[in-house]
């Protein structure tokens, strides 16, 4: 019964490590329904990941932090969003720079105010048993024996693809990524949907960094996205820009990041260097597999002007 | 007293983008229920118009009167509430939406928690419903599940139009309705608006094609330069009193044209097949010849494989199998230089994108396709007395009108940057040339230049592939006509013995050839 509780070890730690994934992931989903690609997800995760750390060490409450997570992440969408929607610079290199600034801000923030405090570790966010449904084998420690970021990064992916497909709102959103000008001529504002969309994508970018921090690492780390913003886009490609999509190449991509830890753990004989890059080698392999998909929005990453 | 005011009253519009004044003083009336046709060559200022009926534009002067009421309009959004639909030319539909998608975007609140319901789609198949009763009630027989990309130009046509109707518009604007359609579905667009008028509403036709304006109008109102030149009760004009208000001169409606004396055949294309992306066949076994010394015309429907048969002819695309030969040598798997070099030189349909780079000066686009060669370069340097000496002849020789050779070509006037193409592409006196959409968004006066170097072309012994989706170009030019639909040439027939009628019939896919084939056998009985 030992690889019994290996697995379900493996499975519970791959559902943690897809939750921050699963939450950035379905939030760049969003905008890129709406026609903005945002490349620039994992500064604002480390934007996300000090302003809780920050936020919930001063005040003592994870949940503050992970406010103060958004709604920070949500400010640099929005100057994101400034730039590339309303002047319409190139997304790419908006992006490119906002990852500069999100990497140099939180390293910032964290030497500024916390080099010099010692213990700087942060009351852990817990694990929640959901009565009866945790009792069931395997599958129930694994879904059902998690902290709450992680029920809400699940029940996010549903209720995302509902309000995309099945909401007036859903539909204007994937009509403005896919024609902005019949979108514009049926008579919707397409500046506000992109940066509602953006908006919103940032928010729950900041959240996926906070997770990091306050939920995963309890501490923050310079650096210590890394890498998840990128891989995030690749799941959004991988996930064909669904909601749901996005879920499930979260958890795959969840399950590289916790078998290369129980690889670790279990004291393989393969250089630990070689096993950390694993999530890495799977975004490329995806990538490549993915080569020529046609499910990607028309308008991506074209800037939208209101011209006759 | 409202009841006796006019649909729709426009007052003293003006507007002017940069030094263009594009629209001038217009005013222009609109009754219920009547057809008025806005009739103007391309740059007269009908679209600018219409946009800003439609609040895409703003005016600088003059006002708007819907039923007397002034109203001013600033974005769609508000057009559409005060009754005003626009089926666009080129049509604002999302492709990968279903009908009632597309037809339901924007009518209702985006995500309102007191109106949650109408904001929440639970039930597709009710919204379907609910479109396919317009569909129904208007007669205009669309699948409301259907995905608007795999709908034929036509069918969404229609679905702009119930686009409109279920947002209950009483003012219909359709911008060159006609120009991706079929003699046939134009015939049917044309019955349906007639019966919308019967009923009520208002249609404003744009459109720069006088027998439309003939066939369908009660009224129409001529703009030329921004200017109204002339309004006429349709019953008391004719063509030719139409054709002089738009163009500002006497006009030959017709070309002149000697008989085809074809040599050898100097372009002959043989089972040429093109796969596209999605594995669909864009090209299928297509076999064509064209005789030095004719125009070989090929009609059809925009869409329907002449982009591909023009950019593979010409080695931009590469094609999947079959063989291009031109003057007994191969082109397959030669670059475009090469083939330009072998004597078959092309006009390609969008010059502003594939024929000229706009920023280049007139001089310079003049040598794209010799640039590097004496006398243009030598040892190495460009020689730019040399390049504008050349572009000095071809300037005079081909009437391109314009202030110096130096002057950015983005500068001219359409007419004059096709004048640059054709200069370019004629001066080697090309053995083949494939001329494509050769006067898309030409005036008159330009297309009646452009035609008249295609016959001299002919006549001088070249070989023309006439790719066009204008049928009355086809038919005036053509020595041969083929047409393509769907990749396929469905039929041929000899320039002289063409008719419209026929000619549209196959560009709907309609073999017509088996056809006359039986019922010819049926006479002979």
């Amino acid at each position: 019964m030992e690889w019994m509780i290996g697995l379900q070890a493996l499975l519970q730690a791959t559902v943690r490590m897809a939750a921050p994934l699963t939450f950035t992931a379905v939030g760049e989903t969003y905008g890129e329904r709406a026609g903005v690609i945002n490349i620039g997800l994992e500064g604002l995760m480390l934007i996300g990941a000090v302003a809780a750390y920050a936020v919930a060490f001063a005040s003592g409450s994870i949940w503050l932090g992970v406010l103060a997570a958004g709604l920070a992440a949500m400010v640099f969408g929005m100057l994101f969003g400034v730039v590339t929607i309303t002047l319409g610079a190139n997304q790419i290199v908006a992006g490119a720079a906002l990852n500069l600034v999100g990497l140099g801000l939180s390293s910032f923030i964290y030497r500024a105010f916390f080099g010099t405090v010692t213990g700087r570790a942060i009351q852990p966010l817990e694990s929640v048993k959901i009565p009866l449904l945790s009792q069931i084998p395997v599958l129930g420690p694994v879904l059902f024996e998690q902290n709450m970021l992680v029920y809400l990064a699940l029940l996010l992916a549903p209720a995302a693809a509902l309000v995309l497909n099945r909401t007036m709102l859903g539909l204007a959103i994937r009509s403005v990524g896919e024609h902005p000008k019949a979108t514009a001529t049926a008579g919707l504002s397409v500046i506000g949907l992109r940066y509602g969309a953006v908006a919103f994508g940032a928010l729950l970018a900041g959240v996926g960094g906070a997770y990091l921090s306050v939920a995963y690492a309890n501490q923050f780390v310079e650096n210590m996205v890394a890498g998840r913003g990128f891989i995030a886009l690749a799941i959004v490609v991988f996930g064909r820009w669904s909601p749901m999509g996005a879920l499930w190449a979260s958890l795959l991509f969840g399950f590289t990041f916790a078998l290369q830890l129980r690889l670790q753990a279990a004291n393989v004989q393969i250089a630990y260097q070689f096993l950390q890059i694993l999530p890495y080698v799977a975004t490329i392999v995806a990538m490549i597999l993915l080569r020529g998909q046609s499910a990607q929005p028309k308008a991506l990453g074209a800037p939208y002007t209101e011209r006759a | 007293m409202s009841e006796q005011a006019p649909r729709l009253r426009l007052a003293g519009i003006s507007k002017h983008f940069g030094p263009v004044q594009a629209n001038n003083d217009i005013s222009l009336e609109v009754a219920a229920g009547e057809i008025h046709c806005l009739l103007g060559e391309n740059g007269a200022g009908k679209s600018t118009l219409m946009n800003i009926l439609y609040g895409l534009v703003r005016p600088d002067a003059g006002g708007i009167f819907l039923d007397g009421r002034s109203v001013a309009i600033h974005s769609p959004h508000q057009a559409i509430e005060l009754g005003i639909g626009m089926v666009h030319q080129h049509f604002m539909l999302v492709p990968t939406l279903t009908v009632a998608e597309n037809v339901i975007l924007a009518t209702r609140p985006l995500l309102s928690l007191r109106r949650l319901r109408e904001s929440v789609m639970w039930d597709r198949r009710a919204i379907e419903r609910q479109v396919g009763d317009v569909v129904q009630r208007y007669g205009l027989k669309i699948d409301p599940r259907a995905r608007v990309a795999s709908l034929s130009v036509g069918e969404q046509q229609r679905v702009e139009i119930v686009k409109a109707l279920y947002r209950g518009v009483n003012l219909l604007i359709l911008d060159e309705p006609t120009a991706v359609l079929t003699p046939q579905e134009t015939t049917d667009l044309f019955k349906t608006l007639r019966s919308f008028a019967a009923s009520g509403l208002s249609i404003i036709l744009i459109t720069h094609k006088l027998h439309e304006v003939m066939a369908i109008s009660d009224r129409v109102t001529v703009l030329r330069d921004g200017r109204v030149v002339g309004r006429r009760a349709t019953r008391e004009t004719d063509m030719h009193e139409l054709a002089g208000l738009m163009v500002g001169r006497d006009v030959h409606l017709t070309v002149e044209k000697t008989r085809a004396r074809p040599g050898a055949p100097a372009l002959v294309i043989d089972r040429l097949t093109v796969v596209g992306d999605d594995d669909r066949r864009l090209l299928d076994n297509l076999s064509l010849q064209v005789a030095a010394g004719e125009i070989l015309g090929v009609a059809g429907v925009d869409g329907n494989g002449q982009r591909e048969l023009a950019l593979a002819i010409t080695g931009v695309l590469r094609p999947t199998s079959g063989d291009i030969v031109a003057n007994e040598q191969s082109l397959i798997g030669r670059t475009p230089r090469q083939i330009a070099d072998a004597g078959v030189r092309h006009i390609p349909e969008d010059r502003q994108q594939m024929g000229l780079i706009l920023e280049f000066p007139v001089a310079d686009n003049f040598v794209l396709k010799t640039f590097d060669r004496a006398p243009y370069t030598v040892r190495g340097l460009l020689q730019p007395s040399a390049i504008t000496a050349y572009a000095q002849t071809l300037i005079e020789r081909f009437d391109v009108r314009t202030p110096s050779p130096a002057l950015p070509v983005a500068n001219l006037s359409g007419g004059n940057q096709q004048k640059v193409v054709l200069g370019r592409e004629l001066d080697s006196q090309p053995r083949v040339l494939v001329a494509a959409q050769p006067t898309r968004g030409l005036d008159v006066g330009a297309t009646e230049y452009v035609h008249k170097a295609l016959l001299a072309q002919r006549d001088a012994g070249g070989a023309i592939l006439l790719i066009s989706t204008e049928l009355e170009e086809v038919l005036a030019l053509s020595d041969r006509i083929v047409v393509l639909y769907e990749g396929r040439i469905v039929g041929e027939v000899s320039g002289d013995r063409a008719n419209a009628q026929q000619i549209g019939l196959m560009m709907a896919g309609v073999q017509i050839a088996a056809q006359a084939a039986e019922h010819g056998a049926g006479v002979h009985q």
